[in-house]
């Protein structure tokens, strides 16, 4: 058969009904004997409703172009292939309200990850992945509500979290293996405190805990303060104490005679407050010579 | 064998000579010369020049009679083939001609559509062969197979994708692992590093980008005091939370990589802001009134430093002599004190004097202020 024959193209053309025919007849068959299988599907081939053959099921640690996947081929009418998802699939659950053995209430978020590992074992026992997901869904719910049950809540804000959610990991892959489903990972997306007088206590507790911070703040504050105008006083003291105590009698002249300028004459220019008027007796040492060398 | 190098000759002829545009109009007007050769696809039955030009064939002057050679190649063709089925097509166009010259013309542009792949320079093509993975194309245009064989995804390797958390404005409330609760907004950059198994491994792989860097945020704060969150903590919990992120989508083997996460927003929940600002006013009251201490100490020692100085000069020249010195500085100083101010002198033992001084005055009595 050749294209480039117009004797083959004109008869189809002359009389086009058997050969449109014949060739959607041949299309129709070639379509039910070959597949195409993508990189992201598995499929069950079933032979008369009953599963013969497995086609590019997961493999751990397959490479992409090493896979079952390309072009299959079934016998037609007889053989059916139901695709299956490969690619990693996700179980979300509703927020869950969880009470840590200290009794705080903790509303939990989380998801799972799961990818279909054995496809028949799947498809006998839950027909698609969603329902999968859906049969899941539940059980992640409870192994968290056990887990996180089992624990403080303390235990959920550090590294302890890491081996919960192994813990439940291992719980949901043992129901998981029952739909040939494995569990790649199960992550905690949020914990909460949930509304209302949890996270109001929460925030009362945050709220003292900054006021007290905010106190002992002041409070240090003030001693250092104080502590430093100490030492200040303590230093001039010292200093004082080097210099006057050389001959403290001087000392007590030589201060007199600034606290007399300064209590009557004023320090920097400015005069002191009030006037002063002396009144002095004639045997006033001041007025010795007044008296005449007596 | 002779069909086929005619065939071959022929398509040569189409690709350098003919064209799309010249084939069908060759077949309407055999006898050429009438324009037929550079007319349009829409109006070669007619014979007319009024459809746009064909590119591919003659210069403009279609109505110039042509030489020796006359007619287009294609026309050519025709004419040969007509020859050897003897005549038998009629012109104008027979069905027989009209559905292999279509299939030609869909056959090529099946090929030209779906073996060629234009990759951008950002983009990558990932091959499947029958759904099987089959390589990439870098950027530039890429060859594969036709296309029920051949299909190529393009993906773009080098976009630099983000996403905020939250999505809109709005608290995202996060516990952190002193027990607090801290409000914090942030932008996750992200792009993919390995096509396929982007494309392949996960089914929804931009949720799951966001799942995991989300948990990972909470993971982190969880191990984060609030003092570290609101403050000087930010840059590494970034990089803890893209590590961390990054880490959780290779043991997926997403084939994505995080660029790079960004705290935009770190504060208090707003029923507890006012205490935190308290901290910090009080953070600042403390460091002023450190200040205000430390200016007092160094008034303080330079007062003390200065009287003292001021002293031990003193004493330097009283001790070369001391009775001057010291009755020099008893005058001087009663001589500036006594003269700004009125003075009285008594008689002691004499009738006490009235003094006409004004009832409210201070007055001071010196007697015997140095020995």
């Amino acid at each position: 058969m050749s294209y480039d024959n117009p004797s083959f193209i004109e008869r189809i053309a002359q009389n086009p009904v058997p050969w449109i025919v014949t060739s959607v007849a041949g299309l129709f068959l070639l379509f039910s004997t070959v597949s195409v299988v993508p990189e992201t599907r598995q499929g069950v081939v079933l032979r008369l409703s009953k599963p013969d053959r497995i086609i590019n099921g997961y493999h751990k640690g397959e490479v992409f172009g090493e896979t079952g996947a390309g072009l299959i081929a079934k016998i037609p009418f007889f053989e059916e292939i139901i695709w299956i998802d490969k690619r990693i699939l996700d179980i979300d659950m509703d927020p869950q309200q969880v009470l840590s053995t200290d009794q705080l209430r903790l509303n939990v978020d989380a998801y799972a990850r799961f990818r279909i590992v054995d496809p028949l074992k799947m498809y006998t026992a839950a027909r698609t992945s969603d329902s999968v997901a859906t049969a899941l869904r539940p059980i992640l719910g409870s192994a968290l509500r056990n887990e996180l049950g089992k624990r403080q809540f303390a235990d959920l804000l550090s590294p302890e979290r890491d081996r919960v959610m192994d813990s439940i990991r291992g719980r949901l892959n043992r129901v998981a293996a029952q739909y040939g489903a494995e569990i790649v990972d199960v992550r905690i997306k949020r914990a909460d405190l949930p509304d209302g007088s949890p996270l109001e206590s929460a925030y009362a507790r945050m709220k003292s805990a900054r006021t007290q911070e905010a106190l002992t703040i002041e409070a240090d504050g003030f001693r250092q303060a104080q502590i430093i105008r100490a030492e200040a006083d303590a230093k001039a003291a010292q200093t004082y104490a080097a210099a006057f105590g050389k001959d403290p009698e001087f000392y007590d002249f030589y201060r007199a005679m600034q606290s007399y300028k300064v209590t009557f004459i004023g320090v920097n220019g400015e005069a002191p407050k009030g006037n002063t008027s002396f009144v002095l007796a004639p045997s006033n040492d001041y007025l010795r010579e007044f008296r005449g060398g007596k | 064998m002779m069909e086929r190098t005619g065939w071959k000759m022929r398509l040569g002829v189409l690709l350098n000579e003919g064209g799309p545009w010249g084939r069908k109009g060759g077949g309407g007007s055999s006898s050429g010369g009438s324009g037929g050769g550079s007319g349009g696809g829409g109006g070669d039955d007619s014979g007319g020049g009024g459809g746009p030009r064909n590119p591919w064939s003659q210069p403009p002057g279609g109505g110039k009679p042509r030489g020796p050679r006359g007619n287009s190649a294609l026309d050519e063709l025709i004419n040969n083939l007509r020859a050897r089925f003897g005549g038998n097509f009629p012109a104008g166009g027979n069905n027989g001609t009209m559905i292999r010259n279509a299939l030609i013309a869909a056959g090529f542009l099946w090929i030209v559509l779906t073996c060629f792949w234009q990759i951008g320079p950002q983009q990558e093509g990932v091959i499947t062969r029958f759904g099987k993975y089959a390589g990439k194309l870098g950027p530039g245009i890429g060859l594969t197979l036709p296309s029920p064989i051949d299909h190529v995804q393009k993906v773009d390797i080098q976009a630099i994708n983000k996403f905020d958390i939250p999505d809109a404005a709005g608290e995202n409330l996060i516990l952190t692992g002193d027990q607090n609760i801290v409000d914090l907004g942030y932008s996750v950059r992200w792009g993919v590093r390995r096509s396929e198994l982007f494309l392949f491994q996960l089914a929804k792989p931009e949720d799951t980008i966001k799942e995991v860097v989300e948990s990972a945020m909470r993971e982190v704060m969880s191990q984060t005091s609030v003092k570290d969150a609101l403050g000087p903590g930010r840059g590494t919990i970034e990089q803890r939370v893209a590590e961390r992120a990054q880490q959780v989508l290779d043991h997926y083997r997403a084939g994505v990589s995080i660029r790079g996460v960004a705290i935009s927003r770190a504060v208090p929940p707003a029923p507890v802001v006012e205490a935190f600002n308290m901290v910090t006013v009080k953070q600042q009251e403390k460091q002023a009134n450190i200040n205000n201490a430390n200016t007092y100490f160094q008034q303080v020692t330079a007062k003390a430093s200065g009287e003292a100085t001021a002293f031990d000069k003193v004493y330097e020249q009283y001790r070369l002599a001391p009775g001057v010195t010291r009755r020099r500085m008893y005058y001087d100083t009663m001589e500036a004190v006594l003269a700004n101010s009125d003075k009285t002198i008594v008689e002691p033992n004499s009738i006490a004097p009235y003094l006409p001084l004004g009832s409210n005055k201070p007055r001071v009595s010196v007697e015997g202020a140095a020995k």
